[in-house]
Parts: C-alpha cells; structure tokens; sequence
C-alpha cells in the first residue's frame, strides 16, 4: 500500500525500537499492516493472545533482566560480598526454580489450548450472516481469488463486504505458498493438488495489505494482494462491474496465469491497454466468468470444462475431462484423503 | 547450463561462470551482480591460490600432510575443524551484510536481482548451520572433552578423520558454487516441490543436496564418535555423575547426531532420487507429497537446533563456574535438564509448520510439547545465576560473552514461546519475526558459546592467552551489534514482513531495515576485531605464555595437563575421585602436579590417509553429480571403495611412545612448573599469569 503516512516513519525512526513503537506506528497508519492494528475479529483475538502470552512468560524473564545484573555488579571480583565457593544447592532455590516455570506453563498452556482452538482457521465464525465463500488459488506470483456464487474471479484483488465473514477454501496450482492478510487474522499455507481453509472477517470497511509469506521463486515479494472489506452494496457493485468489464478466464487466459510470472506481466499479457508501470503498485485484473468447477478442476490437476459457466448454468459440474485429461489413475478424493492420514492435513 | 551434455563436463559449460549472464544481457542490475558475484568467486580463488603459495614457498606440503592432514590427533582434528568454521564464518557474515544492504535500500527495488537475493539467504542459512555452526561445535567438542574425561584420544581415531573430510568436501562444494555458479534459492530447508527439478532444473539444488548430504554423514560418524568415547573412554573413577558439564551436553548433542541427522540424510537422498531418477518422492503429481519431506526435515531440524544449542550450554556451564570461582550450582538439575531438553527435542517437530491446515488439536498439542522445553531451559538459566550468587566474579572474555548469552537469551526464550502458541504463531509464522527468534537463539546461544570456549579453551590448545582487551571489544561489538541488527526484525515481523523478501514497498519497513542495516556493520566490525584479537595474541604470544597450563584456575581435567598437551594427553591416566576433579586435587594434599611412580609405553593410533582420500573423493563424486560428469563419480565412487577396503588390510594402525620418553616430557613440564610464581585471580589478566594459580584456602579464589 503505498499511502503510509510519511510523518509515522520519521518520528518512529528516532524511537528506539521496541513493540511500543511499533504499537504506535501502527496506530497512526492507515496502511493497515499488522495485527496489532487489527480490522477483524481473528486479529484482534490474536493481539490480545499476544500481549497475554508475553504478560505471562515476563514472569519469568524479568527476573533474569533485573536480577543477573544485580549479581553481576554485587558480585565482581575484587567486592567483599559473601563467598561460598562450595555452595551448589538448595532445596528452596530449586523448588522456586522449578515451581514458577512449571506454573508459568501451566497457565500459558491453558491459554494457548483454549486459543488454539478458539482460532481454528478451519472453524467457521460466529454471525448472523452468512459467509461469503471465496476459492483462492495461489499461482507463481499472483492469487487468484474465485467467487462461486457469483461467477467472477479476480486476480491480487480481494473485495469483501465489512461486517460478513468470510470462508476461503485455497490450493496451490504452483508450489507451497502462504496466504496472509495481517490485519484480518491467520495465515494459512496453500499447497498442491490439496485444499486447506480458513475463516476471517473485517469488521469495518478499509484497505488491508496480503502477501505471500512461502518463498516461491524469483517473484516472491511481487506476490502481494489488496484487501478492500467494502459496504454490502459497494460489494454488489464490485460484483456487477467485474461481470461488466472484465475479461472472461478462458482457456488462453488460464494458460497465462499458470505461467510464472509477476500480475504485472500477466495484465500486459491479457489486457495491454491498462498495464501498470509503477513498481510498488500491485497489479489487479478482473475475470467477468470462469468455467463451472475451476477450483476443483485445478485441485485435481484436470482441465476445467471451458463450456460450463458457474453462475449461469446451473449448478456446476466438477472436474470433467475435456480436451487434455490429465487424469491419473486414483481417484481425486482418494488422493487428498490418503495425504490428509500421512500429515494430518485436513482436506476434502 | 545447456541441457546438451558432453561426456567430460556433463551439463558444465561457460553458462556457470559468474559473468557469464551479464556478457549476454548486460542491463545495469545484471552487471552489478555479475561484479558483485565474479568478486566473491575471486575471493575463492585467490583464497586458494594464496594458500598453494604460501604453502610452496614455505615448503609446507609435507609438514601439512604428516603433521595436520593425516592425523588422528583429536587435538589437530579439533583445530582444523575450528578452522573450516571460522573461514565459513566469514563468508555467511559477508553473506549477511549483502542481504541487510539490499533491504535497507530494499524499498521498491535495492541492487541485488531476486535470484541472487535467493541464492544469498540459501548460502548464508546453509553455511550458518552446516558449516559454521556444526563444524564449530564439532570441533570444539574434538579437542576438550577427551581431555576432560581424561582419554588419549577419541574411540575412533580414523574416522573422525574421515569426519572431518566429509565436512570439508561440503564446504568445498558451498565454495566452488561462487565459481560455477548458481547455489540454491530453496532457502536452508530446501522444501520440495521448489526444489524439485519441474521448477528448479539447474545445478544450485544438486549443489545443495550434496554438500547438505556431505555434511550430515559427517556429523552422523561424529555423533557414534563421541557417544561412544563418552560410554567407553572415561578415566577410572569418571563415572557418570562426575562428568564436567561440558561433557554431558557433548554426549546430549551426540546422541541427538545419532538420531537428528539420519532423517535429512534420508530427506536429501530422495529428492536426489526424484530429481535425478524420476521418482516421485516429493513431486506434485504422480502419488508424490512435500508434506513427506518437511516432516523428515524438521524430524532432523528441531533435534538439530539442540545438536547447536546444547554444547553451548555446556560451555557457559564451565564459564560461570570458572569465572565465578565456584562449583556449579545445581549440577544434577543441569544433567537432568539437559537430557530432558534432548528428549524433549524429539517430539516438536510439527511447531515448524502449524500454518499447513492440521487439526487445531494437533497444533495445540505441539505447541504445549514446545512451551515443555522451556520448563528446563528455564531452569538452567537461573541455575547459572545462583553459580554466579555468591561467587567472585572476573569479567574475563569468555564470561562477557556468557553475560550477554544469559541476558539476550531469554528474550529469545520469549519470542519462542510466542511462536509456540499456535494461535498467535498463525500470526507471524515465516515472518522476520521467526528469522529474528533463531537469530536470537543461535547467536547468543550458539555463537557467543562458540566464541567464549575459543576463548577459554584457546591458551590449552596453543599454550599462550588471546588478548583480552581487543577480545572484550569483539565481545560488546557482537553484543551491541547483534542486538541493533536483530531486534528492528521483530519489528519487521509484526508489521507483517515476509521472510525472504528481496525487496519491499512499505515505507513504514524502511527505519527497521536500516537500523538493521546498521547492526550488521557493527557485525562487521566485531568480526574485524576478533581479527586483530587473534593477530595481536599470536604477535606477543611469547609474552602471554601459560606454559603451567591453567591460566583460569580451572576446574576439570584439561587444565590438569600442559599446555599444549602432549600428543598423548596424559602422560598416566589420572584417577577420579569427585566431581570438579581437578579443583578437588588442587583443593586436597595431594598437590595439583603429582609424579606418578611409573610411566608405560603408551600407544596412540597411527596416522593415516583415509581422511583426506575420502574427503577428497566425496568431493569429487559431489560436483561430478552435479554436473552430471558420470565418468568422476564413478571413479571418486571406486576410489573411496578401494580405499575402505585397503584401511581392513591395515596392520600397524598404532604407534607406540616410550616409557622414557613419556618420563623426559613430563619431567621437563614439571620443572617449568616449578620456576613459575603462583598467581592469585587479581593478576588473570595480566602477564603475570603463567598459567600457574596459587594453591586455593577456602574454595578456589583469593
Ligand atoms: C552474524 C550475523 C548474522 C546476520 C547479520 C544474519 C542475517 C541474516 C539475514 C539477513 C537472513 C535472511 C533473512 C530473511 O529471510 O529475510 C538470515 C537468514 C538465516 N540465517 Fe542469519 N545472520 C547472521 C548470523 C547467523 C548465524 C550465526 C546463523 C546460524 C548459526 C544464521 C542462520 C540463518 C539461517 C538458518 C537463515 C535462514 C535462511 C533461509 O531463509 O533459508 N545466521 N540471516
Ligand atoms: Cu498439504
Ligand atoms: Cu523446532
């Protein structure tokens, strides 16, 4: 995002470092980078998480800061303090030693058990709407994100109503990636011919900043993506003018995606006229259709039925085989299921 | 590289040159990396050449071969690996500073292309752990703890050697990628289906594969190396509760080699099996699956950060025991901890990868197991501190770089436990949050640890002090240095920086990245003065000899016995009685130099070749797979055969040393001990100090 406000820089460059400053850097950004600004529910369960685990464990750190140089300066060589040469244990000294840590981590297991499970990135949110499903497929070096319900796919542009969770089921169609919109709450890794989940919400409407946070390649750091949590009507705007003036995802367009390449190449690529120039600017572009079952079909390594169109024709139809089947011989369902036993992945 | 091959250079041609790139597409960032690459590839090559030189004119080829390169001698072996180590230092710190440049002026762009960005941090992260860390820990363990469980030398002589060749034929391997280029940009962990060849076809992930497998066989015969020395070489009367400190996280961390390094053995010989033979291992298609690598990764990367770590505690353990002129408070504590620590180290595996979409239970669980750890970690930590209550500390080198360890250490141990709550991990998993965490972890761990045993540990080895006052400024500037470069990271982290990024657009990263920036010249600096520490101790060596050999009043065996100590270690194997052996007999009538009744002919292992022919052949094979040269590997493959099979034939594998001349050599020490003056702790740092303390009163330290 490139409006960080240029007076936050400066005078946070003078502060010594340390998580004060970055509280306050944060706190007078729009730019929206970091959880401890957060814009969502998951976020801000997870800077309070943050805070309390470090609350916790100084319990036992502080005393090391404050006490080894009392000891050092008490005890320097050449000062008649008290020396006891021979002395190596005490039943207190250790029960204090042991005791405390073991509480410590009593309490922040508790915290971090109930946490964990409270931010399931499987676990859907709680609302009275319901969410909104987005496909993202993460290709070298841009995302793809797929809105089922409405037809639409985007690329590096994510635009999702304020106040609505929503439920992102993701893949890679290139190698392991991560998938991360600070702001909004947990990262989650994508990853190939397998399908991982996870639930986020923004509580108000704004421009948050998502990255790729799995080293892919020579466009890792382009692979970024702009976040805009909108009002519901602002979204149905989103949606009617990408089915407008976007161009559809066809088999030459899908061609071009799956090509390594930066967002920036594949616009000059698929629409020239409008191809950006600037560096740090993150290149978007909009899929007005895509082909019914387009996630699944890339999930299964099969070709997406070109003919079928997701939110016309019905119901889609999954993963049939067209002109090049690249089918193997095991089943889809099997497969994910076989991995999910090996490294307790949850798919399918 | 061409996908032609010829039978001699296989898929070598002038593509692998460092320049080669930038002569045909010479844009501006082209040639700045090509300058920048075509300079470090020199380095390597006036390295080497300056070495032959130096070596010619010296007429030293022979003296290195017999005296240093065929040696069994633990002490030699020791040495060079400290040596392979310090050289490896230097290049992943210049490394380093590359990268902290590039991001301080990262912004939208920096000098260095993405590639070469990419082969950085996979060199640095790779050289850091596989040739500096382990060859340093390895070497240091080599040369102390046969002397502090009073033996001659290692059970397997031979095959430390060979050790010691493999991990110098990595490090060769590392080295020659500056000049046939390219290394890896899979980062140190090399996940598939990145390295696979379907997008990774080049050489840099062989290089890899290669010199990371090189490296883990050495470590795996170090590991059965020192496990067994510890089980079956300790002096009469060393039974397991009266080992030093240092020695039982030696046989911790061998234990872990044993069992950690197997697993990336295994991890790298099968992505060498999908890249070369087309198996499908790791690939995404046909039943292949990365998931299965990166659990065998970290089976192997969780038990190594201990393999790094433990040693080091075992160090600091004698350091602020030493340097506090009192036992160790809490030995059985500090045993029990550590083996816990080894135990534990075992079942953590998965804290590396909570974000790959497992059951929340099972993240829960992992993340519980890890905050374990913290239980006995934690409590060394204030056992040190209770060393250091009441003692009569002396802020010596060795225990500057202890203290910063103690106080820096913790503040990682705190960043650890917040990667280890799932929840907030999800957070700032691969950020430079997590770079900024290990960092803290292994360089006041791992490093300071280093640095204070060479320091400790250096007038044993070569008879004569380092200086202090250049070492104490090494110390702080590592301290300082290290904390400037780090702690911006944390910041970075939590402002939501990716690891591994050749480049940024937010403004708002821009003070962190130059602060860091700035740290890592510190870095730099440091590096220099432990330089000119070593030039100025070895020009005014002759006035800070320690010929009575315990220059620190020291507590275990070691100091016991000249210095340098003779080839043989102990001219009688002395008898054990309690922990602290030797403060115990300094502290008893007994006197701290008795003259045994009798001296035996002593028999040490023969020198022999097979390090260096196995070294030199495990090189070969690793840059003929590379290249693809079938006719070198085979042949480096039937060398290292008939070589191993020559070594079964071998007759004389012992030399014996003489009675009498074991008499004559220690006779002589013990009149140089005589004419030496006792000094008290006021003088340690003078040049007073001959290595002779004086006789303790009550306790240790007057
Ligand atoms: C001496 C000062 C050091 C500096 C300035 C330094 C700096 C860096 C930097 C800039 C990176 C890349 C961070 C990124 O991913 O963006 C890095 C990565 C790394 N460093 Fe260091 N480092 C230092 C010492 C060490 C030491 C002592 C070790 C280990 C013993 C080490 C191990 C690693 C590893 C394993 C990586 C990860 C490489 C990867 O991403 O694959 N570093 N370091
Ligand atoms: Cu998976
Ligand atoms: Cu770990």
């Amino acid at each position: 995002m490139s409006t960080s406000s240029l007076h936050s820089t400066a005078s946070v460059g003078v502060r010594a470092f340390g998580l004060l400053a970055v509280f306050a850097l944060a706190g007078c950004s729009d730019a929206h980078l970091t959880f401890l600004d957060p814009q969502g529910p998951v976020a801000a369960a997870q800077r309070h998480q943050f805070w309390l685990v470090i609350a916790v464990t100084s319990t036992v750190v502080l005393p090391v800061l404050v006490l080894t140089p009392w000891i050092l300066v008490r005890y320097r060589y050449g000062r008649q303090a008290a020396y006891r040469p021979q002395w190596g244990f005490s039943k207190l000294a250790d029960l204090v030693i042991w005791g405390v840590p073991v509480l410590v981590v009593i309490v922040l297991a508790i915290t971090a058990w109930r946490s964990t499970l409270a931010l399931d990135p499987y676990k859907p949110l709680t609302s009275d709407t319901p969410p909104l499903e987005v496909q993202v497929i993460g290709f070298d070096w841009k995302w793809l994100f797929v809105y089922p319900e409405q037809g639409i796919a985007s690329v590096n542009r994510l635009v999702i109503p304020a106040g609505r969770p929503v439920s992102f089921e993701l893949t890679s169609a290139s190698v392991m990636q991560g998938f991360f919109i600070p702001a909004l709450g947990s990262q989650i890794d994508v990853m190939n011919r397998m399908t991982t989940k996870l639930h986020l919400q923004a509580d108000e409407t704004g421009t948050f900043i998502g990255k790729n946070m799995q080293y892919n390649g020579t466009g890792f750091h382009q692979q970024r993506f702009v976040t805009q949590a909108v009002a519901p009507a602002a979204f149905q705007r989103f949606v009617d003018r990408t089915r407008q003036d976007g161009v559809p995802l066809d088999a030459d367009a899908y061609r071009a995606l799956d090509e390594r390449g930066t967002a920036a190449r594949l616009r000059q690529r698929l629409a020239p006229e409008t191809a950006v120039a600037e560096r740090g600017e993150i290149a978007t572009l909009a899929f007005s259709a895509l082909p019914a079952g387009f996630f699944d079909a890339v999930v299964a390594h099969e070709s997406p039925n070109w003919n079928a169109r997701d939110g016309e024709d019905g119901p889609p139809e999954t993963g049939t085989d067209q002109d090049e089947p690249t089918n193997r011989d095991e089943r889809r369902h099997e497969r994910r299921n076989t991995q999910a036993a090996t490294t307790g992945s949850r798919q399918s | 590289m061409s996908e032609e091959t010829s039978w001699l250079l296989g898929r070598l041609d002038a593509s692998a040159l460092p320049f080669w790139d930038a002569l045909q597409h010479p844009t501006t960032p082209n040639v700045v990396n090509a300058v920048i690459a075509s300079g470090a590839g020199a380095m390597v090559l006036l390295g080497a050449l300056a070495a032959v030189v130096f070596l010619t004119w010296t007429k030293r080829w022979r003296w290195l071969w017999r005296e240093w390169l065929t040696s069994p001698d633990h002490k030699k072996i020791g040495i060079m690996f400290i040596m392979i180590a310090l050289v490896m230092l230097a290049r992943a710190v210049i490394e380093a500073v590359f990268m902290r440049l590039q991001q301080a002026v990262g912004l939208d762009g920096g000098f260095l292309t993405a590639e070469h960005f990419g082969q950085l941090f996979t060199t640095h992260g790779t050289i850091m752990v596989f040739f500096m860390a382990m060859p340093f820990l390895t070497g240091i363990i080599n040369y102390v703890m046969p002397l502090q469980i009073g033996a001659r030398d290692l059970s397997f002589p031979v095959m430390n050697s060979i050790s010691l060749g493999l991990t110098a034929a990595g490090a060769a391997i590392v080295m020659v990628s500056l000049i046939l280029a390219p290394f890896s940009t899979g980062g140190w962990s090399g996940y598939p289906s990145f390295t696979e060849s379907a997008t990774n076809p080049g050489a840099g992930v062989d290089y890899w594969i290669w010199a990371v497998t090189l490296s883990t066989l050495s470590s795996t015969l170090t590991g059965i190396n020192f496990a067994v020395t510890i089980y079956k070489r300790r002096a009469p009367g060393m039974q397991w509760f009266r080992l030093p400190l240092f020695t039982w996280t030696a046989l911790c961390t061998s234990i872990l080699m044993i069992f950690g390094m197997p697993p990336l053995t295994v991890a790298t010989a099968l992505l060498a099996l999908d890249r070369y033979l087309d198996f499908h291992f790791f690939t995404v298609d046909l039943g292949g699956n990365m998931m299965n690598y990166i659990n065998l990764f970290w089976a192997f990367g969780h038990p190594e950060v201990y393999i790094l770590i433990l040693p080091a505690f075992g160090i600091f353990s004698e350091v602020f025991s030493t340097f506090s002129g009192k036992k160790l408070y809490g030995y059985g504590a500090l045993v029990i901890a550590t083996m816990a620590i080894a135990v534990l180290s075992f079942t953590v595996w998965l804290h590396h990868f909570f974000t790959m979409g497992q059951s929340a239970h099972v993240n829960a669980i992992f993340g519980i197991a890890t905050m374990l750890i913290g239980i006995p970690t934690g409590v060394k930590i204030y056992d040190w501190m209770l060393t250091m209550f009441r003692g009569r500390i002396r802020f010596s080198v060795p225990m500057i770089y202890a203290v910063g360890f103690i106080l820096l250490f913790v503040l990682g141990g705190l960043t650890g436990i917040i990667l280890a709550v799932p929840s907030v991990d999800y957070q700032i998993h691969n950020t430079l949050f997590l770079v900024a965490h290990f960092h803290n972890m292994l360089i006041p761990g791992l490093l300071f640890g280093m640095l204070a045993g060479t320091n400790l540990w250096f007038p044993k080895a070569f008879g004569f002090r380092l200086e202090e006052r250049w070492g104490r400024r090494a110390a702080i500037g590592w301290i300082v240095g290290f904390m400037l470069a780090f702690f911006p990271l944390y910041a970075l982290g939590i402002l939501g920086m990716p690891r591994r990024s050749a480049a940024f657009f937010e403004p708002a990263y821009l003070p962190w990245t130059m602060a860091a920036m700035v740290g890592a010249v510190v870095i730099l600096f440091a590096m220099l003065f432990l330089l000119i520490q070593l030039w100025v101790s070895v020009r005014d060596r002759h006035a800070n000899r320690v010929p009575g050999g315990d220059p620190w009043d020291g507590r275990s065996l070691e100091w016991s016995i000249a210095s340098p100590p003779p080839a043989y270690n102990f001219p009688v194997i002395p008898e054990v009685h309690s922990r602290d052996a030797y403060m115990r007999q300094k502290e008893t009538g007994g006197g701290a130099h008795p003259r045994p009744d009798a001296y035996g002919d002593i028999e040490m292992p023969a020198s022999s070749a097979m390090g260096p022919i196995i070294g030199i052949a495990g090189f070969l094979m690793a840059f003929g797979l590379t290249w693809y040269q079938w006719w070198l590997v085979v042949a480096a493959g039937a060398v290292s055969l008939v070589a191993l099979i020559a070594r079964g034939f071998v007759r004389n594998a012992t030399r014996v040393i003489p009675a009498a001349e074991v008499r004559r050599e220690h006779e002589a020490w013990i009149a140089t001990l005589d004419s030496l003056t006792p000094i008290t702790r006021a003088d340690e740092q003078t040049r007073a100090n001959r290595g002779l303390p004086a006789s303790p009163i009550e306790g240790a330290v007057q």
